[in-house]
Order: C-alpha cells, then sequence, then structure tokens
C-alpha cells in the first residue's frame, strides 16, 4: 500500500498547489472573458424568456439580473457571484488536477517513473496534448452562450480522443518498432479524420475578439498549468519514497526486534 | 538469499499493478466527476472550470 499511498500524497500536494496557480492565472484571462460572454448569452436567452411569460416578464424586466444563466434549469442551485463563485471554481481546479495528477504518476510510474523534474515536465507537456491540445483541435474551447452539438456525442469524442492520444504519446516515446510507431500515428489522427460532433450552426451573439481572446487565454493558461503539475509530480515523487524500497524487508526488520 | 531477493522484485513489480490501477483509476473518477458530471449542481460549482479546461459543456 506504501506505493499507493505515496502517489496519492504525490498528487494532493502537486495538485493543490498547480490547481491553485492555475486558478489565479484563469481569474486574470479566461474568467472575465467567460463573465464578458454570460452577458450576450443572458441578452439571448432573454426574448426566449419573456416570449414564455409575457404578463411575468414585463413586471420583472426592469429587475436586476438574478445571475441564472440557464432559465430552463433556474430551478439548480449554482454559487453566487464574486467570492463564493471563486471559491468553487478554485475548488474545482484543484479536484481536477489532483485527478490529473492522480493518472500522470500513475502512468509514469507504469512506464519506469519521472526519474525527476524534467522527466516530470515532459510527462506535463504530454498531458497537455492529450487533455487540452488534441480534444482541442475537433471541440475548440466554448464560451458560454456558443452553439454546441449534443453534450453526450462531444463528451464520447472528448474522451476517446484523449485515451487515443495517450496511448499514441506512449506508443512513440517507449517503444522502438517500426509497427507500433506507424500504430501510434493512426491512433494520433483517427480521432480527428473520424470528426467531432458538430453544431448545425456557428452563429453566435458572442463576438470573435472575444472568443479569439478566450482560446488564446484558455491554450496559454493550460500549458503553463499543465507543465508546472509534470514538474512538481516530477520533484514531490522524488522526494516521497518512503516504504518503497524497503517495504518487502520490513516485517523481517520488525520480527527481528 | 539470492532466492528470496529475486522473489522480492518480482513481488514489487507484479504488487505494482494494483496500486497503479487504483491511483489511475480515483484520478480518472475525479476528473470525470469535475467535468463530466451531468448532475446540475456539479455542473454549475465547476462552471468556470470546466469552460477554462475546454471540457466539452452546456
Amino acid at each position: 500500500m506504501s506505493l499507493f499511498r505515496n502517489i496519492v500524497f504525490t498528487a494532493v500536494i502537486a495538485g493543490l498547489l498547480s490547481g491553485l496557480l492555475l486558478t489565479l492565472m484563469q481569474s486574470f484571462s479566461t474568467i472575465p472573458l467567460i463573465a464578458q460572454a454570460e452577458v450576450y448569452e443572458k441578452a439571448e436567452a432573454a426574448p426566449a424568456h419573456s416570449h414564455d411569460h409575457d404578463a411575468a416578464a414585463a413586471g420583472t424586466a426592469s429587475a436586476p439580473a438574478t445571475g441564472h444563466h440557464h432559465d430552463e434549469e433556474a430551478q439548480a442551485w449554482e454559487p453566487a457571484d464574486g467570492a463564493e463563485r471563486f471559491v468553487y471554481t478554485l475548488a474545482a481546479d484543484m479536484l481536477s488536477a489532483i485527478g490529473f495528477a492522480l493518472v500522470l504518476i500513475a502512468g509514469s510510474e507504469a512506464l519506469g517513473g519521472f526519474k525527476g523534474w524534467r522527466g516530470g515536465l515532459m510527462f506535463g507537456i504530454a498531458g497537455f496534448l492529450t487533455v487540452i491540445l488534441a480534444p482541442g483541435l475537433g471541440l475548440p474551447p466554448e464560451l458560454p452562450g456558443m452553439p454546441a452539438a449534443e453534450l453526450g456525442p462531444r463528451q464520447v469524442w472528448w474522451i476517446a480522443t484523449a485515451a487515443s492520444t495517450a496511448v499514441s504519446l506512449g506508443l512513440l516515446a517507449y517503444t522502438r518498432s517500426a509497427a507500433l510507431a506507424a500504430l501510434a500515428i493512426v491512433l494520433l489522427i483517427a480521432p480527428h479524420l473520424i470528426g467531432a460532433p458538430l453544431p448545425p450552426s456557428h452563429e453566435t451573439a458572442v463576438p470573435m475578439d472575444l472568443y479569439a481572446r478566450f482560446v488564446n487565454a484558455v491554450y496559454a493558461t493550460n500549458l503553463v498549468f499543465w507543465a508546472f503539475l509534470g514538474a512538481v509530480c516530477g520533484v514531490v515523487r522524488e522526494r516521497f519514497r518512503a516504504g518503497e524500497d524497503v517495504s518487502s524487508g520490513a516485517p523481517a526488520k520488525l520480527a527481528s526486534r | 538469499m539470492v532466492t528470496k531477493s529475486a522473489a522480492a522484485t518480482v513481488s514489487v513489480t507484479t504488487s505494482k499493478v494494483i496500486p497503479l490501477g487504483m491511483s489511475a483509476i480515483l484520478g480518472l473518477f475525479i476528473v470525470g466527476f469535475v467535468g463530466f458530471s451531468h448532475l446540475e449542481v456539479v455542473h454549475n460549482a465547476a462552471h468556470d472550470t470546466r469552460h477554462s479546461l475546454a471540457f466539452p459543456c452546456h
């Protein structure tokens, strides 16, 4: 169990640190752009809403926006704007980072370990390619209020693309046969030949320059996040190997005392 | 002594499979919950994270 315990410990440390860094970067880059896009999203949703409740809308039209940007799901809880929303974003970022770190460390251990922070950095960049860049080629980052295909098929394509990219990068880096390299290239390209589910129309009220800045911000923040996550995993993993090498000898030691 | 240490190395490599698999599954479960859960409350709480990590959202 010491290996599992050390991996979880390393992932939690690396995830908390890099999740904090990610949230700080996001609060200056992507989150203000999401807030701007939500203004357009609400403006788009409002006419449809008042169409259903003409009388009620006339009375509430002058009332301040309540922050419910999903009119059809107005009943569901959501964090209040400001500090509460920031805290939930921070928690979600840290949890995601811990989850990514667990997978990253498990993958690296199966392939022989990080071997220091440089190896961790390489694994982190591979994580960026797998989780952000490859799925992003077919399903670019979305702002609220932008048209998209059905959620389910997009999630299936996203997960399949990330999985096949991960296997492909592993084969390219850790095998030396031509046949496996060819298989890796097929796995790398196949999801994009199949193609991501696309929305029927790309029309949106969100301005294109806002969207372009958002896409740049997503790629920049996530590249830094993954590089940092990988490097920290590499450093912390080296520090915490307690019990792993001596675990088989430990019972004998205890017995001799 | 030699046979004992050889047996120990083999058991370490095979015993790695379970902790590594458990770590990976735990990580995938956490990412799946934060990023892919269809629960409306989870979606709303992790909304800005999902958009900023380019997860499929809405």
